[in-house]
């Protein structure tokens, strides 16, 4: 089993759009959305859920106040300035590291694990999907991934399916990293700009301190051809193999407001080219 | 004023808004980019950093000399970062969430600070704007107390623009608290919208005056549109779907620079954030 990981460092470069079309020509598998705090590739994919369970993620504190006597030892020991001058320990602020718990002297604070967002494992027309949705605001977003990626696993197991395409969050912290570790290969949708070859680098030394090997293509290539050279250079001098380029179109645009994949919506060369590019990616894995 | 421009969805325009307004209002102003983990509002102001700072945080050190492996670190520690194995201790420095509990709870004073890097902290200036921003160092998870520590420099004299990162997370949200206004840039598609009412969902919780920005607005269809009027959030400026834009970005050129008109109206945009909060 094979678990292929896009990502693309900056966000908006067209990570779910190529996901939702990879989808789309790819057999037997388990597809898993792991921007888990904006996820969208559920717009596409139009998910049936057939199974569902809250995430619980940390613990976070609470004041008793009939218990509590005010003594403000809980607002000395707290690292977050979580606790109010008037006793009220802040969801938001509050770490869930449990020292005010351990120092109060009254025994005041209550410590429930809260309910951080909710995981699904649905139907979709192009297969399974394992996805979920963090609660507004809240933490261990890392977890959650983490949490996405086994049930696609174990899935893909009990299904006997070969390959899990898993759409990843931006950025380079805790979420990505939590999609990355230990994930056969990476393919990194970037875009020719400026921003898009700076992110491009820092996404790239990520994927190089975990070892794992790493792909790229340049979404939107034609928009500026001297940036795509630019990246084309870049991936060249640090082990990136560019697997190819998707032209620029606005039967992308057109296709998710109709709600379907690009493959689906366009014949144009933008679907020819995501067609070539997810041949190459298959080819990739198989050899 | 502390504007803080984010957006749920990554790629609709977070960066072009907060630098092109920081360059246009006249007053005083700080950009402060709080998107550490891709940070990209420097390749646009192109600042001139006179002064870099390591940002850590404190994790533990065990001095195995005053530890009787009593294992009180290891009960009171919530995130596995610290735990006796027989006659050893182990720390998880990138687990440590910097509590202090095992330093707090130990009976022998056997733990002691010690810190581990988040990344850099850079300031400079780029004309008449103050540039600030934070880079998270590779492979570093936590990036809260570094966007902490990139606020820290917010200079109440001035308006700041604080550029977020995109999501709805605790990142977003160390970001947005304290705003006086939050500025959501989005674009009219489903992915626009859909991240578009968890931002507003975000920005609702922690009780702030906010705004939209529809980036290629002809792009798509005109569902942002509907979205803000049924929702009562003013939509305050419109950028049109115009490859030319699209090409100046891409060369990290600013729009104000590549298309003059643009300038007032982003003086427009900032006199409405004005009114609105005040």
């Amino acid at each position: 089993m094979k678990e292929i990981t896009i990502i693309s460092g900056k966000g908006g470069t067209g990570k779910t759009s190529l996901v939702a079309s990879f989808a789309a020509l790819a057999e037997n598998k388990v597809l898993a959305d792991c921007d888990v705090d904006a996820a969208d590739l559920h717009l596409i994919l139009d998910p049936e859920v057939e199974a569902s369970d809250d995430f619980k993620g940390g613990r976070v504190a609470q004041i008793d106040p009939d218990r509590c006597t005010e003594c403000g030892e809980c607002v000395e020991r707290c690292q977050f300035n979580a606790v109010s001058d008037d006793f009220v320990i802040d969801k938001i602020d509050c770490e869930g590291c449990g020292v005010c718990v351990y120092f109060c002297p009254a025994d005041a604070i209550d410590f429930p694990r809260r309910v951080c967002g909710k995981w699904y494992i649905s139907r979709t027309r192009f297969g399974p999907m394992v996805h979920a949705a963090l609660g507004i605001a809240e933490e261990n977003s890392g977890l959650l991934v983490s949490l996405v990626r086994n049930k696609a696993k174990e899935l893909a197991k009990e299904q006997g399916r070969d390959m899990i395409l898993v759409d990843g969050p931006p950025g380079i912290g805790c979420p990505v990293i939590a999609s990355v570790t230990g994930t056969d290969v990476v393919l990194i949708v970037t875009e020719p700009t400026l921003s898009g070859l700076h992110d491009l680098g820092r996404i790239g030394e990520l994927t190089d301190h975990f070892k794992i090997p790493t792909l790229a293509c340049i979404n939107k290539f034609d928009l500026n051809q001297e940036v795509s050279q630019q990246i084309a250079d870049h991936c060249q001098k640090h082990g990136i193999t560019l697997l190819g380029n998707v032209p620029y179109s606005k039967s992308v645009t057109h296709a998710m407001v109709a709600g379907k994949s690009i493959v689906e919506y366009a014949q144009d060369d933008t679907s020819d080219a995501i067609r070539t590019l997810w041949g190459q990616l298959k080819e990739y894995c198989e050899a | 004023m502390i504007i803080c421009i984010a957006s749920g969805k990554g790629g609709t325009g977070k960066t072009t808004v907060a630098t092109n307004l920081a360059v246009s209002l006249g007053d005083p102003v700080q950009l402060l980019d709080c998107d550490v983990e891709q940070p990209n509002a420097h390749l646009f102001l192109k600042p001139e950093i006179t002064y870099t700072e390591k940002v850590t945080t404190p994790v533990p050190e065990v001095d195995l000399d005053k530890c009787d492996y009593c294992g009180k670190c290891g009960e009171i520690c919530q995130f596995s970062a610290i735990t006796v194995i027989a006659d050893y201790v182990l720390t998880f420095p990138e687990l440590c969430h910097s509590c202090k509990g095992c330093m707090m709870v130990c009976p022998h004073e056997a733990i002691s600070e010690k810190p581990r890097e988040l990344g850099v902290l850079e300031k400079g200036t780029s004309d008449s704007v103050e540039f600030v921003h934070g880079r998270l160092r590779i492979s570093e998870a936590m990036s809260p107390p570094l966007i902490e520590r990139v606020k820290e420099q917010i200079d109440s004299g001035k308006t700041a623009i604080i550029d977020a990162p995109p999501g709805t997370s605790c990142p977003v949200i160390s970001t947005m608290k304290d705003s006086d206004f939050v500025l959501l840039v989005t674009e009219p598609t489903p992915f626009g919208l859909n991240d578009l009412k968890l931002a507003v969902g975000a920005v609702r919780i922690l009780g702030m005056p906010m705004g939209i920005v529809i980036n290629r607005c002809d792009a798509g269809d005109d569902c942002v549109t509907r979205y803000a009027a049924a929702e009562g959030i003013p939509v305050m400026m419109e950028i049109p779907d115009d490859r030319k834009i699209a090409e100046a970005y891409s060369r990290g050129v600013m729009m104000v620079d590549a298309f003059p008109d643009m300038k007032e109206k982003f003086q427009n945009l900032y006199g409405k954030i004005r009114q609105s909060v005040e």
